[in-house]
């Protein structure tokens, strides 16, 4: 599974990360290098075991339905890069249709 | 009583009784501490108005006849749990100029129980390194040699308290990041059951592996430490909602009875040989005190470290996602709000967060999922089945907390080399299992000048860190590693 290219452009664009051509390569060989290393679980007996998500037992958490103060919104607009009339102001989403 | 030297229990006894005033003792140390850390680099923020004020608050509440576990304790917080009103980094350009709008509950709790917040301590970016070189924002060197790296990712913490510019601090520990950094710092460092401390106010990295717990000078002080952290949090759904045993006040004496599992597979063999002539002679005093070493044997360990880096990555570039430049912290511009996130990520993170995304990002893509996180998820069933297993043959597991001693400065260019640092602490993680790092002598690395600590992992089964905490304090009341080094004098005092 560690043998062919990856394509690591395409990775980095699911992840939403610009990165050089310089990092292209040094990550990929990385990248690789690292595919090498885990193909040890191969070797690993895994069939008719379950996966662990969480190793303690847990379950849903539910809490009353009722309102409880929380942050103001001032204190967390106070962390935005760009606030705007209360709102966090973003480049346009919606690209107008010809 | 000296502040600076002074255990976390000493300070607290003599605040209570009213022989000296917590204002005393936050006049002492803050300018210890800003002189301290020129050399040391263990702190990203100092926060010493808030010292003042938390100093003022004990005072009142201890004039007023409440006794605090903690009345008084400097304390030093890592910085990638919240504290209202202060700059909390993650050590990563994303987060430089980010001010906390709340406080993270083991926080929180640590300081209604008396500490006094000296700062906000340096580490690895996101917590994703051994050796503390992965933060963005400062270099913090190991007390013991400035020369040496102090571990990671708790790297400021560790030091801090290793370096006397703290009695107790917090760290967070996924696969190793508080365990291994105490080792090379000479101190305990503490990661209780995964569940078991509220993770309110932690920035995430990977959510499964998480988990807060504190570092000390002793025992003793970690188990007041954790004793204040501790215990369920509806603010946390993670959090474990089940009976509190406070471990201060329990910690026995002698290990008599206790059977202590040496792991078959990790043979002393592959360390150098006066590192592992320290291991073999910490098992022996382990013996002397009266316990039972018997051989277990964890056959699927040895995949701990291949699992982790399918796991870990694969929660951080999840967790990671949140930060692109529209919510919190920094934003750089582009065309569109696409290219606003790629080129935010892009300047914001430092190479070891992009590489462990990008791992992460590829092990969950469409195609890879199954051969690589659920395979992985699969082999951690297997880990932590082996330690249920070993467990039927022992009350608690004893190995090397890290592979060497601490290194030099960019000694590990090569990641996976790095990564190799934690071969001992992470099946533990996988595992979920309350585990400690705790002095167990020291070594001459190569190369090196000065004899560098060590310490010894013990693991127990989950949610026994009473019993854990008191086979550490037998152990170290017996050997008194710790104090057969001392930290390097950057100041005269």
């Amino acid at each position: 599974m560690a043998t062919e290219r990856i394509d690591v452009r395409g990775v980095a664009r699911l992840a939403r990360l610009a990165l050089s051509d310089d990092e292209i390569e040094r990550y990929g060989a990385q990248l690789e290098d690292l595919l090498q290393h885990v193909d040890d679980l191969k070797q690993l007996d895994t069939s008719d075991v379950p996966a662990t998500a969480q190793v303690i037992e847990s379950r849903n958490v539910m809490r009353p339905d009722v309102i409880v103060p929380c942050l103001a919104h001032a204190a967390v607009m106070a962390g935005a890069p760009q606030p705007q009339h209360g709102f966090f102001r973003v480049p346009k989403i919606i690209a107008e249709v010809e | 009583m000296d502040p600076v030297r002074a255990s976390a229990r000493e300070i607290a006894r003599a605040v209570n009784a009213g022989e000296v005033s917590a204002a005393e003792i936050a006049d002492t140390m803050i300018p210890h501490v800003a002189a301290v850390d020129e050399h040391l680099g263990a702190y990203l923020t100092l926060t010493p108005d808030l010292m003042r004020a938390h100093a003022r608050r004990i005072d009142e509440r201890v004039a007023a006849g409440e006794v605090l576990p903690l009345a008084g304790v400097p304390a030093a917080i890592k910085d990638n749990m919240c504290l209202l009103g202060t700059r909390t980094t993650c050590a990563s350009r994303i987060l430089e100029e980010w001010i906390a709008p709340y406080t993270a509950t083991a926080v929180e709790r640590l300081l209604a129980a008396g500490a006094l917040p000296i700062g906000k301590t340096n580490m690895d970016e996101f917590a994703m390194g051994s050796s503390g070189e992965n933060s963005a924002l400062g270099k913090t060197r190991n007390p013991y040699d400035l020369d040496r790296v102090p571990g990671g990712s708790s790297a400021g913490s560790a030091a801090a308290v290793g370096g006397l510019a703290a009695t107790i601090s917090t760290g967070s520990d996924t696969g190793g990041s508080i365990r291994e950094p105490a080792a090379f710092c000479n101190v305990v460092g503490f990661k209780p059951t995964y569940g078991r401390v509220s993770r309110y106010g932690l920035i995430a990295f990977a959510s499964s592996l998480d988990q807060i717990g504190p570092f000390g000078r002793s025992v003793e002080d970690v188990a007041l430490a954790y004793d204040a952290m501790g215990g369920h949090d509806p603010m946390d759904a993670t959090s474990v909602d089940r009976p509190f045993e406070p471990a201060a006040g329990h910690l026995r004496e002698d290990l008599r009875g206790v059977r202590i599992g040496i792991v078959k597979e990790f043979t002393t063999a592959d360390l150098a040989p006066d590192v592992a002539a320290a291991y073999e002679a910490a098992y022996a005093d382990l013996a002397k005190l009266g316990a039972e070493l018997v051989e277990v044997e964890l056959p699927t360990a040895k995949y701990g470290l291949s699992t982790y880096y399918l796991i870990a990555p694969a929660e951080c570039s999840s967790n990671l996602a949140r930060f692109d430049g529209v919510r919190y912290g920094l934003r750089v511009d582009g065309a569109d709000v696409g290219e606003m996130y790629e080129k935010t990520r892009a300047a914001g993170f430092g190479p070891e967060v992009k590489r462990r995304i990008l791992i992460g990002t590829y092990a969950l893509s469409s195609g890879y999922y199954d051969a690589y996180y659920v395979k992985a998820q699969k082999a951690r069933t297997r880990i932590a089945d082996d330690y249920r297993r070993a467990f039927a043959k022992c009350d608690v597991i004893a190995s090397p907390a890290a592979s060497s001693p601490a290194f030099t400065f960019n000694a590990k260019s090569d990641p996976y080399s790095m990564y190799l640092m934690d071969y001992y602490t992470i099946p533990v993680s996988l595992a979920g299992l309350p585990s400690l790092s705790v002095p167990c002598g020291s070594a001459l690395p190569e190369g090196g000048s000065r004899a560098m600590p060590l310490g010894l992992q013990l693991a127990s089964p989950l949610f026994t860190e009473r019993a854990l905490l008191g086979y550490a304090h037998a152990y170290e009341r017996a050997t008194m590693h710790a104090a057969k080094l001392a930290p390097v004098q950057v100041v005269t005092s």
